[in-house]
């Protein structure tokens, strides 16, 4: 109960200060409008009020406040504009129609979690290897670390135009650039977790003559488990953040990105905040599933509640 | 995980070649071990020679840095000597190791987390590949001797530590190894835990007729339990004094307020005493 306090407490500090933001951000495109309504504001023109500081002209215009929240075209969109464009799209449309989020989303999350498969895949794969083979780790480990330095926005127009002229388009290549991003916590968390026993456990094996892969099957990958689920965590919303920036550079017409780029260019801000807030809703569910799973699984493996 | 064969600095037709008994199972000569470590060589064994018949119970005893855990390492073929034989069951350790001739008790229980009691005494018998049938057969069979029956299907958290460590006793039992190897199994646990422990694993002893190789850093628990108790001394690591325990082979645990047993007691502590006179 306490804690459920707390909780909203922290929600409706977020809220105020957002409705608060709105002010000064809208304070201007307002004042614009009233003006060409004819009512009187100061200062009187747009050119007067250009280099004029925010928070003055609220001060002011105190009558315009109320005003900034309910803006078609809003700088920054109020939280109960996001929240109504949310549910509009969501609920009130037809799934299959171009304007629906769930559409969008469902765009982007197939490509996510095929991109987050082959991630996770080959990061299991390439973790298994550097655990296993000096060779591996001294030559792909640099290497794995030094593609997470490459800023994504400017690695993925080129493996989306690679991949376009070998004729690979469509959930490939979103799903490459997810797989890109996805890769990387599960080697590190796997490589880590496939080292986590210690001396005396491999001796113990050694004392029974098991062989490499006794040891991985009985020993190995089992320990690795609570490190697999926490990269997983992290690789899903990786997946997503990837998906979402395969869908940028390409002028992509369906997918949450498509939905982000289309309302900037257009200066439909809060379809805008509300593909965002999609997104992130996106994420936090399949992090929440993904920790359901890993519950589950930890519980089968007899480990404490 | 390399678990290949590591290569074996000594030769077993030179541990042959000596006269030994024919009940002699494991047999050091002048065995040295020296590692390499960054602050230099390290002379953890030196110079040493022993014999251990079967059916022996010997405790190794003395102050940490003595080699006694590097000596059972050796016999374990977990450590490779740098110099002299040695020979288990008539092989060199790491043909004994390849043949599952001992199993090896370490002083954290180690069991897995993941696996039931039963599940982790199945963990050797799965990798050397019995049967199902032959498993759980062999399963029952430890837990009762260890006293845990009714225990196979908890978790080790759900365990008290003596109870894990008579779970990993079990687990080294569950195979036909004719040598127990134990490196200071009770060091973590308190004394009335390790005075139950200790009479069981008498009693366990009697009835399985092992060979067993105990390090402890207790002077009653080498006394109570052996039949033979090696003192061995520090930098480098050799053998000061073996003692043939002359108690019976039935020992009531109050055995220990006997005469003999303190008189056995005192030269264990005037060899530990004598062996750090050195430093």
């Amino acid at each position: 109960m306490k804690s459920l306090v707390a909780v909203l407490t922290v929600l409706a500090a977020i809220i105020a200060f957002w409705y608060a933001a709105c002010v000064p951000m809208n304070i201007k495109g307002v004042l614009d409008q009233v003006e060409r309504a004819g009512v009187e504001v100061t200062p009187a023109t747009a050119k007067e009020r250009r280099d004029r500081g925010e928070i003055g002209l609220v001060a002011q215009n105190t009558f315009a406040i109320g005003d900034t929240w309910v803006q078609e075209r809003p700088r920054l969109p109020a939280p109960h504009q996001v929240a109504v464009e949310l549910w509009e799209t969501t609920v009130e449309k037809k799934i299959t129609s171009k304007r629906s989020l769930i559409y969008h989303a469902q765009v982007t999350l197939s490509a996510t979690l095929l991109g987050f498969a082959i991630g996770t895949g080959l990061g299991i794969l390439l973790a298994v290897g550097i655990v296993h083979s000096r060779v591996m780790d001294m030559s792909v480990m640099p290497w794995a670390i030094v593609s997470q330095t490459i800023p994504i926005i400017a690695l993925a127009p080129m493996i989306i135009v690679v991949l376009y002229s070998i004729g690979v388009q469509g959930i490939i290549p979103k799903a490459v650039i997810s797989a890109y991003l996805s890769f990387f916590p599960v080697v590190v968390g796997m490589v880590k977790g496939l080292r986590a026993p210690d001396a005396m456990q491999l001796d113990l094996l050694k004392t029974y003559n098991a062989n490499t892969n006794q040891g991985f099957w009985k020993l190995r990958l089992p320990s690795s488990m609570p490190y697999l689920f926490a990269s997983l965590k992290i690789g899903i919303a990786a997946s997503l953040v990837g998906a979402i920036v395969g869908e940028l550079p390409t002028g992509a017409v369906a997918g949450l990105g498509a939905r982000l780029l289309a309302g900037s260019y257009y200066g439909q801000t809060v379809q805008i905040w509300s593909a965002l807030f999609a997104a992130a809703i996106l994420a936090a569910a399949l992090v929440a599933l993904l920790g359901l799973i890993e519950k589950v699984v930890l519980n089968r493996m007899g480990v404490r509640a | 995980m390399n678990m290949e064969p590591t290569t074996q600095a000594i030769r077993p037709e030179a541990a042959a070649s000596a006269p030994a008994p024919a009940n002699c199972v494991i047999e050091a000569r002048n065995l040295d071990l020296t590692f390499q470590t960054n602050d230099g060589p390290v002379h953890a064994l030196k110079d040493v020679s022993l014999e251990i018949n079967k059916g022996d119970f010997v405790s190794f005893i003395g102050p940490s840095g003595c080699g006694k855990t590097t000596f059972l390492r050796c016999i374990a073929a977990l450590e490779t000597p740098t110099g002299g034989s040695l020979s288990v069951n008539g092989m060199t350790p790491d043909e004994a190791r390849r043949n599952r001739a001992y199993g090896y008790v370490f002083q954290a229980a180690g069991l897995y987390p993941w696996r039931t009691i039963a599940k982790n005494i199945k963990l050797p018998l799965e990798i050397m590949g019995y049967s199902k049938a032959e498993q759980e057969k062999r399963v029952n069979q430890v837990l009762e001797l260890v006293e845990l029956s009714g225990f196979g299907g908890k978790f080790p958290w759900q365990l008290s530590g003596g109870m894990q460590q008579r779970a990993s006793i079990a687990r080294a039992l569950a195979f036909d190894a004719d040598i127990l190897l134990m490196d200071e199994p009770f060091g973590a646990l308190d004394e009335i835990v390790r005075d139950h422990l200790n009479e069981q694993l008498l009693k366990l002893w009697a009835r399985t007729n092992k060979t067993i190789g105990f390090v402890t850093h207790s002077i009653p628990e080498a006394v109570y339990l052996s039949t033979k108790i090696v003192v061995m001394s520090p930098r480098p690591g050799r053998i000061h004094d073996v003692i043939d325990s002359t108690l019976p082979k039935e020992r009531p645990l109050d055995i220990r307020d006997s005469p003999e047993f303190i008189e056995i007691a005192h030269r264990v502590r005037e060899g530990l005493r004598a062996g750090h006179g050195d430093d």
